[in-house]
């Protein structure tokens, strides 16, 4: 269900990384867990962005939730689809509906991540909670 | 108690069903140390024959027995009787906040109806669904804007609702914001030279009255100008919206907020009352309070919710776009009645009943020797007049004709303490409008003659100095 | 005849269109009053720049259409006249009839509050009297009637904390609160300029005294709490926990929502709480209105009386009353003129309906009827917290949650047999609350029919959990789509 060439964090997002640029989004647990998305709140091109500090919002009809960024680097690219259509989040979390693409200034900062697998158990003790 | 449906036996049954011996033993869980363990001294219990008597009695210490010329905020509007009809029926007034939409199909209707008459009103594109009265929801546009420009500066016209401006100053003095008074100038506007000085790179927003505390309706357009070349919002704030009949809306603003308590809520001495507020579609999701949105239901049928709910502090708790809870639905409610009864039609004919009485009484006053009206800028239904020598004594002597004669401006500008804010309506009628008139008059007389009376002793006076 | 009923469909009244819809040109609700001043022109003596000719799509409709309007839209509705209502943490108590009437009468409706002191004395003393009643029940030394609802009661009490502290040197920085407390408390702290720092809820869902001990610092201005909690349960270490905050320096905020819980039972001011407020909506019957207006008055003990929003309504030794604004320390203005009058009014004829013994009784019902539903209850839905509970109780979905069916649901079910939902998803410690007030104003056959279907819901949630999840099937409109109306909000009507 989760593909192998992501890596996760515990807030329940997604990051690929390729040659030093990450896609950013929210994983199939966390939209499920949402419910209807409505309202996606995002950086601007160019906005700095430092890791575990907020860079946007995903708003349902009765929650709201923050997007944290697992890295620090710079906004490259937002996926202004999402603007009109939020439901993709809900249809394709892990595909069309990324949220941004940053470039990261500390590759590093990728080791914390867990893999695919861990994530997948780190889900299921989430749930048994 | 007349209240309680339940009978002795009934309680006995209930508690025997769940196994306890006595009610008390439902409170065991309270530490007996902090129990209550006195009687309660507190009036009753009353019939409802008494509660009626009590009131009545209190009913009679009051000024109902005289002619109003009272306004700044709180304006005497006639209620057509349907109002209360409706607003009677206990399927409104009765039901809660409408979160489970289809129980509450009702209201949510209404509420759908009353943001549509304020946007067509105020000329914003979306309104809320009201919030607690206009003091407070034109602080709620401050600091909307505040979260919008994020900026931390706030522009205030001196000629705002002065009580306006201390709720403000109450709600964003732990902003870290700075607010500033804009003087008004001679014609009792706000005074553009002072605001350009005043409008600073870090300026969010600027707020202004119109018709301002004066009566004066504002030049909202060349202040829009202004304000939005230095990148700051235009808060407008109207507190008589009856005026918006005849009275070009200030669509240039980017918050239109006040209080509609004009609209088929009574002036009940103070509240509750109905504060709005309504924007720009693009600033909707910046907005305070609750909104009613148009959607289907399962079968395609069209069906009306609460939406854009996130904002709110029962979601986004302490990072909510406000704390309030409430809105003001019942007077909402009133509203939206009061304003389909009147109409189109209707609310042009009132405002212009209002706007001729008004200029009437006026013209009446301007006649009196001395009396002037110090601020000639446009006016709707409220005007300020300068009675030099002294406001409280002429309010005193009107008293005595059972008439209350108006604000005394000098409770709140210091420098105004001889002018008196004369508030017209459909309310009063020409017989009382003319006997103050005559009032004034005797008053201007009686104080020439006192004028020269006094000139005389004091004559006779440097004569025995010699 | 026959034929020409055929296409007989749903009767109107069951789908009023917007009054915008039924609008023509030249009608009107109302005839002009007779203007005895000479007309003027509203063009001429306001000029090209201010005069408006039309309001645009405004409505046209004559009194009879605005009649029945109305009337259509409030049988959509379901009120407490209509029957049960048991939102927890809303206290749907019944709202007597005497109050309207007497808000209504000419003079306490029809005063200005610019009116001179003098001549307004009857509306003073009103709000003297309520405020004296207020401080009675709650045991606080003094009440001021300006918060219009009780968020406002919130600020304005905090930041009356604020402005004690701050004049002893240090506002300090944070606001304990639990975390199962109302939405509200933490929005309200935030306005006020103070931190929130939550405080996890002990096993048994009440304050954990370690928790406080832990978490209470010299940087801790105060604790916000409940009591009773929004389990319904009462904070038994409540005097504890007060002395642990006071030995630190801080104060305690009591929110008052659930004071239909402790009327002549026991005390704020005497367990421990410094400031509190109450909601004349919830405890003391002044209508909810669809959703306000409220009314959310502040008490404090002696020490803050001081920092009371401004002005305050005093009576002399000659018994008249008169309004002070002469209040140096005051928090200043938290709205416009004096309160919400109106729902002083309302208060005060309920409470001397009442008196004390009749307000004792009401709690005593409330508490009655609240564990009478919890515990006809708890062998088919979850109790999470067990004990006596005092006046509302929270079950919870886990039992139905694994047929697929949660709480919103079950509430929604609810409607089909003729009751209004009880509080879903509240408070949040509960994963998929019940929360259930049935207040004093339910009788124990209502309560009966009312368990009757929430266990007819239990057993249909085992045999047909489709059938559950697609209610509401008997109300004018079915589910609403609450994605759609916040995706692409429509917030008025366009032609």
């Amino acid at each position: 269900m989760y593909p192998e060439e992501f890596q996760y964090t515990k807030d329940h997002e997604w990051l690929r990384v390729d040659e030093g640029i990450g896609t950013l989004g929210i994983t199939e647990h966390a939209q499920k867990e949402l419910g209807d998305v409505v309202y996606v709140e995002l950086p601007k091109v160019g906005d700095p962005v430092t890791a575990s500090e907020t860079l946007g919002t995903v708003e349902s009809v009765k929650a709201v939730s923050e997007v944290y960024s697992p890295v620090t680097g710079e906004v490259l690219a937002v996926n202004d689809k999402l603007q009109n259509h939020p439901e993709l989040l809900n249809s394709d979390p892990h595909g069309s509906a990324w949220l941004v693409q940053i470039r990261l200034s500390d590759p590093k900062e990728i080791e914390k991540l867990m893999s695919a697998e861990e994530y997948e158990a780190y889900v299921r003790e989430d749930k048994a909670h | 108690m007349r209240y309680l449906p339940n009978s002795p036996s009934d309680r006995a049954e209930m508690l025997r069903t769940i196994g306890y011996g006595s009610v008390e033993e439902l409170f065991s869980q309270i530490p007996q140390e902090i129990r209550f363990q006195g009687r309660l001294n507190l009036p009753g219990p009353l019939s409802e024959q008494e509660i009626l008597d009590f009131f009545r009695e209190a009913a009679s210490q009051t000024s109902r027995e005289y002619a109003s010329f009272l306004g700044a905020g709180a304006y005497s509007h006639f209620r057509p009787v349907a109002v209360d009809a409706m607003l009677s029926r206990g399927e409104f007034f009765t039901a809660y906040t409408p979160y489970q939409g289809e129980l509450a199909q009702g209201t949510l209707q209404a509420m759908f109806e009353f943001q549509t008459l304020m946007t067509q009103l105020t000329g914003m594109e979306v309104s809320n669904a009201s919030l607690y009265d206009g003091s407070t929801a034109t602080t709620e546009a401050v600091l909307m804007a505040l979260r919008l420009t994020r900026r931390n500066r706030v522009l205030v016209a001196r000629s705002l609702h002065p009580e306006y401006r201390e709720v403000m100053t109450t709600y964003v003095r732990h902003q870290g914001t700075e607010m500033v008074n804009v003087p008004y100038s001679a014609a009792g506007q706000l005074n553009m030279g002072e605001l350009e000085l005043a409008l600073k790179p870090e300026t969010a927003a600027v707020v202004v009255q119109s018709p301002n505390f004066f009566g004066v309706v504002e030049h909202c357009r060349k202040v829009a100008e202004l304000v939005h070349q230095k990148g700051a919002l235009l808060i407008v704030s109207v507190t008589e919206p009856l005026s918006l009949a005849v009275i070009n809306p200030p669509s240039e603003a980017d918050i239109v907020a006040g209080e509609a308590q004009s609209f088929g809520v009574p002036v009940a001495f103070g509240g509750p009352y109905l504060g709005f507020l309504a924007t720009r579609e693009k600033f909707m999701r910046q907005m305070p309070g609750r909104l009613v949105g148009q959607t289907v239901d399962t079968e395609g049928r069209r069906g009306f919710v609460l939406t854009l709910a996130t904002r709110e502090q029962h979601i986004r708790r302490e990072k909510a776009t406000s704390n309030i809870c409430t809105n003001q639905s019942l007077c909402a409610l009133a509203a939206t009645i009061y304003l389909c009864l009147l109409g189109k039609e209707g609310l042009k004919a009132l405002a212009e009943h209002n706007l001729a009485k008004a200029h009437y009484a006026a013209h009446q006053l301007l006649d009196v020797p001395d009396i002037t009206i110090p601020f000639q800028g446009p006016y709707f239904n409220e005007f300020v007049v300068k009675v030099p020598g002294g406001a409280e004594g002429l309010l005193r002597i009107l008293r005595r004709e059972k008439i209350l004669g108006g604000v005394s401006l000098g409770r709140f500008y210091p420098e105004l303490k001889d002018h008196i804010l004369v508030c017209v309506t459909e309310t009063v009628n020409k017989a009382t409008i003319d006997h103050m008139a005559r009032v004034y008059n005797d008053y201007a007389k009686r104080k020439k003659s006192g004028n020269a009376r006094k000139a005389t002793a004091s004559h006779a006076l440097g004569q025995e100095n010699v | 005849m026959k034929d020409h009923i055929r296409h007989a469909r749903p009767h109107i009244s069951r789908d009023e269109d917007l009054i915008f819809e039924r609008s023509a040109p030249g009608k009107c609700g109302v005839d002009p009053l007779p203007l005895e001043v000479p007309s003027v022109s509203a063009s001429e003596l306001l000029g090209k720049e201010f005069h408006r000719a039309e309001i645009h799509g405004f409505p046209e409709v004559s009194e009879l259409e605005v009649i029945r309007h109305f009337t259509r839209l409030s049988t959509w509705n379901y009120g407490v006249d209509t029957g049960l209502y048991p939102l927890g943490s809303c206290t749907m108590k019944y709202n007597p009839r005497i109050n309207e009437v007497v808000a209504r009468l000419e003079g306490l409706a029809t005063d200005h509050p610019y009116t001179p002191p003098e001549l307004a004395q009857g509306c003073l003393r009103i709000l003297d009297e309520t405020a004296r009643c207020l401080a009675e029940i709650t045991g606080m030394d003094a009440v001021s009637l300006q918060p219009a609802a009780g968020a406002q009661g919130e600020l304005s009490g905090i930041l009356m904390i604020r402005a004690f502290l701050a004049e002893r040197g240090n506002p300090r920085r944070y606001i304990l609160i639990p975390d199962s407390a109302h939405g509200t408390n933490p929005a309200s702290v935030a306005t006020s300029g103070y931190e929130v720092r939550p405080l996890k809820s002990g096993a048994r869902g009440t304050i954990d005294l370690a928790e406080v001990d832990r978490a209470m610092t010299e940087e801790v201005a105060g604790l916000m709490l409940t009591n009773p909690n929004t389990l319904g349960i009462f904070e038994v270490q409540i005097r504890e926990i007060c002395n642990l905050v006071h030995q630190k320096g801080g104060l305690v905020y009591m929110d008052g929502a659930n004071m239909n819980a402790l009327l002549g039972i026991a005390r704020p001011a005497d367990f421990g709480a410094d400031v509190m407020h109450l909601n004349l909506h919830k405890t003391f019957t002044t209508p909810h209105g669809g959703g306000g207006p409220g009314s959310g008055p502040v008490a404090v003990k002696k020490f803050l009386e001081p920092y009371l929003p401004s002005p305050t309504v005093e009576r002399a030794a000659d018994g008249t009353y008169r309004l002070n604004y002469n209040r140096p320390k005051s928090i200043g203005r938290v709205r416009a003129f004096y309160g919400n009058f109106g729902m002083a009014v309302r208060a005060l004829a309920y409470i001397a309906a009442n008196g004390g013994e009749g307000l004792l009784q009401t709690t005593q019902d409330a508490v009655l009827n609240a564990n009478y539903v919890m515990r006809r209850l708890q062998d088919v839905y979850d109790l999470p917290y067990n004990g006596p509970c005092l006046h509302e109780c929270v079950l919870s979905d886990h039992r139905q949650a694994a047929r697929g069916v949660r709480t919103g649901d079950i509430a929604k079910r609810l409607i089909d047999y003729g009751f209004h939902p009880y509080t879903t998803s509240f408070p949040l410690i509960v994963q998929g609350a019940l929360m259930i007030e049935p207040t004093e104003s339910a009788s124990m056959d209502e309560l009966d029919e009312f368990i009757e279907a929430m266990r007819a819901i239990a057993e249909e949630i085992e045999e047909d959990p489709e059938f559950v999840l697609k209610a509401p099937h008997t109300t004018r409109v079915s589910r609403l789509d609450e994605a759609t109306a916040a995706r692409k909000p429509i917030l008025r009507w366009k032609k």
